[in-house]
């Protein structure tokens, strides 16, 4: 029997199998951001060192103001304290570190596939559940806690158990204005928030093999709110176009022998899935999500659900408490929720193609809520100023904001109010995620651009010309 | 870590589906160290706690639930990010225990690595035991790792699965760093093979 792709990974990395099945996988790529910056002192306290700090990588993102500039910019305390503590740990140990001066630093999960930290045929990790986005360049990456943080750190190895395998194939061709947020979005609702659990998942189809990376990545970044781990496309010419004189990607001879290599991971077409999910491409539609979980999602021209016609009475109960967090009525047309706050950003969909679809829909218009637009990394803005993005935004009344997490995680001082209501390209519509009381619809970037312009949720197939 | 063997302690009933770690501890926290004296009040924060610090209905501020060190929770709990920081949360209030019928991946592997542990039982069974629970405030619940086995409030008993390494280290509370580093060898001659074999990488 063939094998998959996550298993030719896997099978590369492992240093040995214990009797009950839990094997010692070697990791390649280690990255780290600021909210772990208590890790270098406990390792100390344990009287451990970072086996190898070359393959350890560090950006602040999490605790960075999209106003600041430098670490003077950010309020003094804990947050300042972070940054200032993974910089120091940086120094100390010598690893790779990208500070806030950067124009390399940004979201952690933008940074690494756009050095070329991120490659095909490679384990990487990083405390983040986020780390699944690397997938899209068929790298196998999952995101761990702080635990095994300190594991990697001392040992470059993590305990790992085999999971069981999915693939998910979206055939047929994605219509105009429907991108890689709305096809994870389809994806999800169709499994389940817990669909995933317990399997690595592979993305093929005809679909997947015409979507740009960043698309890729917008839904290999959402993998984890399926519930799997980790998520992965099998490398082609389109990866390896992308990975090719990116600064940590290799040269010459071992780039020959890199893409040599590359061309051979694909999933072995007599290999078994233990579960197959197929998506009809032209059956997605734009995508607004209506819950407190991103499985409740919705086709743009679809209506609020009732909890009455649900049968299941868990998600009936959910429901209703959903609808009442969110403050919405079952039968409510999407485009009669009126939006107050908008946020293009988050490693969901902070690329350079994202801001591009959020400003060909922002072009020419005027935004009616609050829109912040926050690039990915440094040089995600400087791309993206140099192609006059920045303009665009502005002049229709959007702040143009420093890269980092931003209001995805409303702990940089970007946040939404009790009660407030935002459209936003991140990956989470959780209670209380963009703050205390803050409602959270995610949409893809023209989307988010769509309702700051009208004010409220609408079609992007309407503008796109 | 705290090994796990054997506990029993008043159960609480968490009904809330999709519970996810941003509702455990909200982000606002993730940067106070483990051993701040106030992280027994971040579990929940939002959910327990009005603005002016006065506490809501939730159940966890309800009579004998404020005892519980045992939550019977629902389908997958803990889903959502990878933050240690919400076995952190239950921890400083002496949870030692949750029950559900499924676990978000990395809030799994974190419980087990912090001296928490995951039982999972199918959803009727976790729906009856949170119904008696709810029914009984203060009914106790307990579980012998070892046998597998958790006992209800009506005594009735009901076995679980766990993978044998992670019943190994929570039984013996063992820290993975000092097990793995008897492997040291072993990784040294695997990594000298590994980035000959794959220089490109390196
Ligand atoms: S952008 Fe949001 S989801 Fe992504 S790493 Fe930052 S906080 Fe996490």
């Amino acid at each position: 029997m063939g094998k998959t792709l996550f298993e030719k990974i896997w099978d590369k990395h492992v240093i040995t199998q214990r009797d009950d099945g839990d094997v010692l996988l070697y990791i390649d790529r280690h990255l780290t951001h600021d909210l772990h910056f208590r890790s270098f002192g406990k390792l100390k306290e344990k009287g451990l060192k970072i086996r190898c700090p070359e393959q350890l990588y560090g950006t602040p993102d999490h605790s960075v103001p999209t106003t600041a500039k430098v670490l003077s910019d950010i309020p003094e305390g804990e947050m300042r304290e972070t940054v200032e503590v993974l910089a120091q740990a940086a120094d100390e140990h010598g690893f790779h570190h990208f500070p806030m001066t950067d124009e390399r630093h940004g979201i952690v999960h933008v940074v690494g596939p756009e050095q070329g930290i991120t490659l095909p045929g490679l384990t990487l990790v990083c405390g983040d559940s986020h780390t699944s986005t690397h997938g899209a360049l068929g790298c196998l990456a999952f995101g761990i806690g702080s635990t095994e943080v300190q594991h990697v750190l001392a040992t470059q190895t993590l305990w790992q158990r085999k999971p069981k395998s999915m693939r998910i194939n979206v055939t047929g061709t994605l219509g105009t204005g429907v991108s890689g947020k709305d096809v994870i979005l389809a994806v999800i609702r169709k499994i389940s928030a817990a669909g995933g659990t317990g399997y690595a998942i592979e993305y093929a189809g005809s679909a997947i093999d015409n979507m740009s990376m960043e698309g890729r990545m917008t839904i290999c970044n959402m993998t984890i709110e399926a519930g799997a781990r980790s998520g992965l496309v099998a490398p082609d010419d389109k990866t390896i176009d992308y990975c090719k004189g990116r600064p940590f990607a290799p040269e010459g001879v071992k780039w020959d022998q890199a893409v040599a290599y590359w061309k051979t991971l694909c999933s072995d077409a007599d290999a078994v899935f233990d579960k197959e999910v197929t998506l009809d491409a032209e059956s997605i539609a734009p995508m607004v999500t209506w819950g407190n979980s991103p499985q409740y999602a919705l086709g743009v021209h679809e209506l609020v659900p009732d909890p009455e016609l649900e049968p299941d009475p868990i998600t009936r109960a959910e429901m209703v408490a959903a609808l009442d967090y969110m403050d919405l009525k079952p039968g409510m047309r999407l485009s009669d929720i009126s939006v107050d706050t908008v946020f293009i950003g988050a490693c969901t969909n902070s690329r350079i193609e994202d801001m591009r679809a959020a400003a060909a829909v922002a072009k020419g218009r005027h935004a009616k809520a609050r829109t912040l637009v926050v690039p990915g990394s440094g040089l995600v803005k400087k791309q993206a100023e140099a192609e006059g993005l920045d303009k665009i935004f502005i002049e229709a009344g959007m702040e143009w904001r420093e890269p980092g997490c931003s209001m995805c995680i409303a702990m940089n001082g970007d946040m939404l109010a009790p009660g407030e209501r935002a459209a936003s390209t991140s990956n989470r519509n959780f209670r209380g995620r963009q703050g205390p009381g803050s409602r959270t619809h995610l949409v893809s970037p023209a989307m988010a651009a769509a309702a700051a312009v009208c004010g409220h949720f609408a079609d992007v197939r309407d503008f796109v010309v | 870590m705290e090994a796990f063997k054997t506990f029993a302690s008043v159960a609480v009933p968490i009904d809330i589906p999709n519970c996810d770690t941003d509702q455990i501890i909200p982000a606002r926290f993730l940067r106070r160290a483990a051993d701040d004296p106030d992280y027994h009040s971040f579990l929940f924060a939002d959910l327990r706690f009005e603005k002016d610090g006065s506490d809501t209905e939730f159940v966890l501020n309800q009579g004998p639930y404020r005892a519980g060190k045992i939550f019977v929770a629902d389908i997958n709990w803990g889903c959502g990010s990878s933050r240690e920081n919400a076995v952190t949360a239950l921890t400083a209030n002496g949870i030692r225990s949750v029950i559900a019928p499924s676990f978000g991946d990395i809030h799994y592997s974190n419980c087990i690595k912090n001296g928490v542990l995951p039982v999972p039982l199918s959803v009727e069974d976790c729906a009856t035991l949170r119904a008696q629970i709810r029914e009984s405030p203060g009914a106790e619940i307990a579980i012998d790792l070892e046998t597998q086995s958790l006992t209800g409030p009506d005594q009735t008993t009901y076995v679980f699965e766990i993978n044998a390494f992670d019943k190994h280290r929570l039984l013996n509370g063992l820290d993975d760093v000092e097990l793995t580093l008897e492997f040291d060898t072993q990784i040294d001659s695997f990594e000298l093979i590994y980035k000959t074999e794959n220089d490109w990488a390196y």
